[in-house]
């Protein structure tokens, strides 16, 4: 019966096999420990305090979910086979491995069918990891996708792992083909070569030689692997991990930590390295430099600075700099490579390069921090200043009377209820774009009217109500967002209400995720008060209008707060035929307005990020409507088909004008 | 007290200023209801020709080398010295660079009111002020005392102020300058080297609605295609997305195009005040009440990124056709 | 130590709608929005550049009015020191510059400043311009329409503006008072919470005005807002109407 032998062919005149391959070993981990331990130990005593040991059992799923089964990484197709072929390889050479060393020392349960089953998985491993490193090859260095880092550490990592396998099949090769064990079909790819061995018609003598040789070099790489890991690329098998299970758990990506206080409740405005939590320094060793946050960012695919790739590697280099010995802790962030004001004022906080990263970064938490810093120090440019001035003075960015902010009203047929006054059911949170823009006020009109068609008992805040401080808290004036947020649950707790809609999904992700309302009542999106009317039957569509539409889904709604099926549902009902696009749902694109982006000077950009997205859909075969569920995406839309000359062929409408022309 | 109307003839450069016609107009309208003489003072040096185009009855010139240039410290004790041998019914100043640095540190020191931003003297001899950047409207009666007028312009022509030569001239012994607390130590001349736009034919004018510097390039297109100079209002020229060259308004420059097409500028009184000789003035602007529609023959209420497009095409059309 | 002090003074919003008082000769104070006059923004952000650049003791005194606490801590969060309320003023009457100057005049001639820094004007002064008013009552030489000011010894250095866009480089001895049109540098932002830390640390001191006078030396016969007949003939319709009309217009122009 065919059995694990351990050492096969390792001569013992020379002391047990054993005691070299343990010491070695055991050395090299010794070293790559205390490295690790070295680097590790500047996180605790660079960054600031950050409690994240709470909730360990969901900490250990996602450590499954995210570093072993690799979910996130499996979200792009050809890189995502690439990494689990070749991660998922190892991981079963190393359990190989280790159970191997469990039969010569502990419990010998390799031999027969269970043997002959071992070595088969094993020899799969290398087949699966031969063909993740062929197609990581083939991406590296004949494809060249733009987001890679492209420097010699990638490759000696490449040259390692691909060391390490070829020695151990061509160990396990030439085992079988001085041996011949019974057995050797098991190993397919072994057996193979082991064949190619024996047409060469070398002796015996020769094999166990050449398999001496092979073994040695290969502990030898194995060795050198884990004393560079610290420094090479293949860092990312501990940083990652670890990033993942420190993970923020207790808050939704749509909720912002409030800003963070000194011990005696002073606030810390980060601007230096040390001013960051551990966590964040952490997320700066984690990045694998995959580059999916730079092709997801819609910055920087509009040209931009920001790339929150370099922006979380520029938090790398700064702990570089400070383990070299050539700065202190307290580095200023700002002013180095990725870490830039014009970088951080680019974020649209779309929360794209979030949902991409593999290893969980948590890029917006940070950016607006440091946003938080440079509104304290008042380096904002004029227009966002001229916006936050008049945010604190009318409660809207457009410099706009309060009073006037329902004078869309103006013109409805049946009056608006005021919230404020009377008892309503629905307490509908108008929003600054939606009461104010001038082109969006017959949309708006347009909105009551189908409210009231499905006889719902709804009221506004009018002179009440104030901007919810969505986007002004992601450009980091927290201090104005508290007082936005006072305002308006001062003016809702005067209002008789069961549950409040809205039409903006900044103002809905606020509302939902961060305002401490004293007594939680449903908040819906209006795409989601669509699809319950029509489930319910109280709006009912005479006029199916047998489009061809697409629908982009806004940052708020979708990636943050996951409403997806609501408003297809709706523009379903309403007789559409809804083609995708190729970046839809989580994947979507961002309009570019997030963020605060809508108050800034745009700046110089090359293709703007709308724009980029009406030419996604025009690509589409035979879609005439561009559907959306944000009024903001509304003027940032109808500006971008006029910009790239697609207003005859893409028109762009509101969930609502489907519904309207539907009824 | 005489019934005298006195106006404090601005000039600047050897150049009367067109407030000054203005404010000559006004006193003139002022006279007829208080039934006295119109006197200039004119202040300077070398400057008694700028009198005989103004139509006043009378001049009262004060020449000195300190006079030269506009020093506040200078002009008011040369002024205080004239309302110490004169005692005028009222005493117009310009509501400008110039005017407002005397007009009420002289009714402080002389203990006479002072009427701020008259506009208009109405059929009845009261002052008419414009308030409130142009919103609100008052029509004041002058005091017992002697009363300062500070005068806007956009209630006269400068024609209605021209005239003369004056009757009358009387030389004024300047007083003691020295010492002056207040000197001009360099000009610094605007950059010659840009357009003029006080003399050209169409300008399109942008303001704060323009909202950022890149749709300065649209207002520019427009501008080009009406073969038209772009200008701007104050809040632009801050910001630096024009050359204080295009400047129009108080501290800008006057003009006086046919058409004046405005981009976004609600109509601060500093800024109508540079308008007001306009041929035509077109207005563009989402506020239905900005002031600017109050001057405008044409007034536009939208958005103006929704109207520059099709704008734009209906001109190339029609300058095609 | 330089001593400045800022006068700064809060407007009627012109945002908002302005009513007429039933009197007919006053504005409608009730319905007033109030908000710092934007030239007195200039004001205080220009003293507090002087300060961070060659330093000096910036005091910052207002008139009482809705608001104005806010105004004044949001001056102590840029940099003022020392912050004073004039209280004590009648809420339905506005008072006459006359009478408030003599007010700040007697306040300010205890501070004995070195220079004086206001808005070159406000919107609402029918009774004259008000840092005229004060520099003449303490003596002090006055100039307006200053976009930037640099203190050399005894002299201040003013750039000030003239019609035509000229600029003159005035030198002013010291005392003075200046009208401030723009500051060097556009009013900088302050973050809402370091304008509510002020709150708990910053003192304002408040002052009595005394008696001011609120009628004035002449006689305000009627307030109106300006009729509509003077109104342009406003053109209507979607926006390729509006544009064809207007194109029609410049056609009769003879411009195209």
């Amino acid at each position: 019966m065919p059995e694990y032998v351990e050492y096969w062919g390792i001569p013992h005149q020379w002391g047990s096999p054993s005691i070299l391959v343990y010491s070695v070993m055991f050395l090299a981990a010794g070293i790559l420990l205390v490295r690790f331990f070295l680097k590790a130990r500047l996180w605790w005593k660079a960054g600031r305090s950050e409690s994240r040991w709470d909730r360990i059992p969901t900490r250990i799923w996602y450590l499954i979910k995210y570093g072993i089964i690799q979910a996130r990484v499996l979200r792009q197709s050809y890189p995502g086979v690439m990494h689990v072929a070749i991660a998922w390889s190892f991981f079963i050479l190393f359990l190989g491995t280790a159970l191997a060393t469990i039969h010569s020392h502990f419990f010998r349960f390799l031999s027969g069918s269970v043997f002959s089953f071992y070595k088969l998985a094993l020899d799969l491993a290398t087949i699966l990891f031969l063909v993740g490193a062929v197609l990581a090859i083939y991406r590296r260095y004949v494809t060249k996708p733009e987001r890679l880092t492209y420097q010699p550490q990638f490759t000696w990592t490449l040259v390692l792992l691909v060391l390490i396998v070829l020695g151990g099949i061509t160990t396990e090769s030439l085992r079988l083909a001085v041996e011949q064990p019974v057995n050797a079909a098991w190993s397919p790819a072994g057996w193979l070569l082991a064949r190619g061995f024996l047409a060469t018609g070398a002796s015996t003598e020769v094999l166990t030689n050449l398999h001496l040789y092979v073994w040695l070099v290969h502990l030898l790489i194995v060795a050198t692997t884990i004393l560079t890991l610290p420094v090479g690329s293949l860092f990312h098998v501990l940083t990652g991990p670890l990033n993942i299970f420190f993970a923020e758990l207790e808050r939704p990506t749509g909720t912002l930590p409030p800003t963070p206080t000194t011990a005696d409740g002073a606030p810390i405005y980060v601007s230096k390295l040390n001013q960051l939590t551990w966590k964040q320094i952490l997320n700066g060793d984690a990045c694998t430099e995959c580059g999916r946050c730079q092709d997801a960012c819609p910055a920087h695919g509009a040209g931009y600075i920001l790339n929150p790739k370099e922006l979380i590697l520029g938090i790398r280099s700064l702990m570089d700099r400070v383990k070299s010995g050539q700065a202190g802790y307290d580095l200023p962030l700002l002013d180095n490579p990725g870490l830039s004001q014009e970088a951080l004022w680019a974020c649209t906080t779309c929360g794209a390069c979030i949902t991409e990263c593999p290893v969980l970064i948590e890029h917006i938490d940070t950016i607006v921090e440091l946003r938080r810093d440079l509104v304290i120090e008042g380096s904002i440019d004029g227009e966002l200043q001229d916006a936050l001035t008049n945010l604190g003075r009318y409660g809207n960015s457009f410099g706009q009377s309060p009073r006037k902010r329902a004078q869309w009203t103006e013109g409805l047929e049946q009056p608006v209820k005021d919230a404020t006054r009377e008892k309503v059911e629905y307490l509908w949170y108008v929003g600054d774009y939606a009461s104010y823009y001038p082109s969006l006020a017959e949309l708006t009109r347009k909105t009551a009217a189908v409210f009231q068609k499905a006889g719902i008992d709804f009221g506004v805040m009018f002179k009440g109500e104030n901007n919810a401080g969505n986007d002004v808290r992601r450009v980091g004036e927290e201090g104005l967002f508290e007082m936005l947020v006072e305002k308006n649950i001062k003016a809702m707790e005067r209002c008789d209400y069961q549950a409040i809609v809205t039409t903006d999904p900044h103002t809905y992700n606020t509302l939902l995720n961060e305002y401490p309302f004293p007594e939680k009542r449903p908040i819906l999106h209006y795409s989601e008060l669509l699809a319950q009317l029509i489930e319910e039957g109280r709006i009912q569509f005479s006029n199916p209008l047998n489009f061809r539409v697409t629908y982009h889904d806004p940052c708020y709604l979708g990636r943050y707060n996951g409403i997806y099926e609501q408003p297809r549902k709706v523009i379903q009902a309403t007789g559409c035929e809804l083609v995708e696009m190729p970046r839809t749902r989580d994947r979507a694109l961002c309009c570019g307005a997030g963020g605060g982006r809508i108050w800034m000077d745009e700046g110089n950009v090359k293709e703007r990020a709308s724009e980029s997205r009406i030419r996604e859909a025009a690509e589409l075969d035979k879609v005439d409507y561009f559907i959306i569920a944000c009024p903001k995406d509304y003027t940032m839309f109808q500006d971008a088909v006029k910009t790239t000359g697609f207003e005859e062929s893409l028109k762009v409408l509101d969930l609502i004008d489907l519904v309207d022309k539907a009824i | 007290m005489t019934q005298d109307i006195y106006v404090v003839i601005e000039h600047i450069q050897g150049k009367v200023s067109d407030i000054s016609y203005i404010m000559t107009a006004a006193a003139k309208d002022l006279a007829q209801h208080e039934g006295g003489e119109v006197v200039g003072i004119l202040l300077g040096s070398n400057v008694s020709h700028l009198k005989d185009n103004l139509a006043l009855d009378r001049v009262i010139l004060g020449e000195h080398p300190d006079l030269k240039d506009f020093s506040s410290d200078a002009w008011k004790r040369t002024l205080l010295a004239v309302f110490a041998e004169y005692s005028p019914r009222a005493v117009f100043f310009g509501n400008t660079t110039i005017g407002s640095d005397l007009s009420s540190s002289i009714a402080a020191h002389q203990d006479c009111p002072i009427i701020n931003h008259c506009i208009k003297i109405s059929d009845q001899g009261l002052v008419t002020s414009q308030i409130c950047g142009g919103k609100i409207m008052t029509d004041s009666q002058l005091s017992e005392k002697t009363t300062l007028i500070s005068m806007i312009p956009g209630g006269y022509k400068p024609e209605e102020g021209q005239g003369g030569p004056p009757r009358d001239v009387v030389e004024f012994p300047v007083p003691d300058l020295s010492d002056l607390k207040v000197k001009v130590a360099q000009y610094i001349e605007p950059d010659t080297s840009d357009v003029d736009i006080s003399q050209e034919k169409v300008l399109v004018a942008v303001g704060r609605g323009i909202q950022t510097e890149d749709n300065i390039e649209l207002a520019q297109e427009l501008a080009d295609l009406l073969g038209g100079t772009l200008c701007a209002s104050r809040p632009v020229i801050d910001q630096g997305w024009l050359p204080t060259s295009r400047l129009v308004g108080k501290s800008g420059k006057s003009v006086k195009p046919d058409l004046y097409l405005s981009l976004g500028i609600s109509g601060a009184t500093e800024h109508l005040e540079g308008i007001t000789g306009s041929k035509t003035i077109v207005a563009v602007n989402s506020d239905p009440d900005a002031p600017i529609f109050d001057v405008a023959k044409y007034g536009i209420e939208v958005d103006l990124f929704d109207l520059i497009d099709p704008l734009l095409e209906k001109i190339e059309a029609a300058k095609g056709g | 130590m330089t001593e400045i002090v800022v006068i700064a003074r809060l407007v009627p919003d012109l945002v908002e709608e302005l009513e007429i008082a039933p009197s007919g000769k006053a504005l409608d104070r009730s319905w007033l929005r109030l908000i710092i006059n934007e030239f007195d923004n200039h004001a205080i952000e220009q003293a507090i550049i002087i300060k961070e650049r060659s330093g000096a003791k910036v005091t910052v005194i207002s008139p009482d009015a809705e608001g104005v606490e806010d105004m004044l801590y949001s001056s102590a969060a840029k940099g003022a020191d020392r912050l004073i309320k004039l209280t004590g003023l009648d809420e339905e009457k506005k008072p006459t510059n006359k009478s408030l100057a003599q007010s700040l005049a007697g306040l300010i001639k205890e501070i004995n400043p070195d220079l004086i820094l206001t808005g070159v004007q406000a919107n609402d002064d029918l009774t004259g311009d008000l840092g005229p008013q004060v520099a003449d009552l303490l003596d002090m030489p006055y100039v307006g329409y200053i976009s930037g000011v640099s203190l050399e010894g005894s002299t201040a250095k003013a750039l000030k503006e003239y019609p035509g866009g000229l600029l003159a480089e005035m030198e002013i001895s010291l005392p003075a008072a200046l009208g401030i049109q723009a500051s060097e540098e556009p009013p900088r932002y302050v973050a809402i919470s370091k304008v509510r830390q002020m709150m708990s640390t910053a003192n304002i001191e408040e002052i009595s005005a005394g008696e001011l006078d609120t009628e004035g030396e002449f006689t305000i016969e009627r307030m109106y807002l300006p009729e509509a007949a003077e109104k342009a003939e406003m053109l209507e319709g979607s926006e390729e109407e509006i544009a064809a009309q207007l194109t029609s217009v410049l056609e009769d122009l003879g411009l195209l």
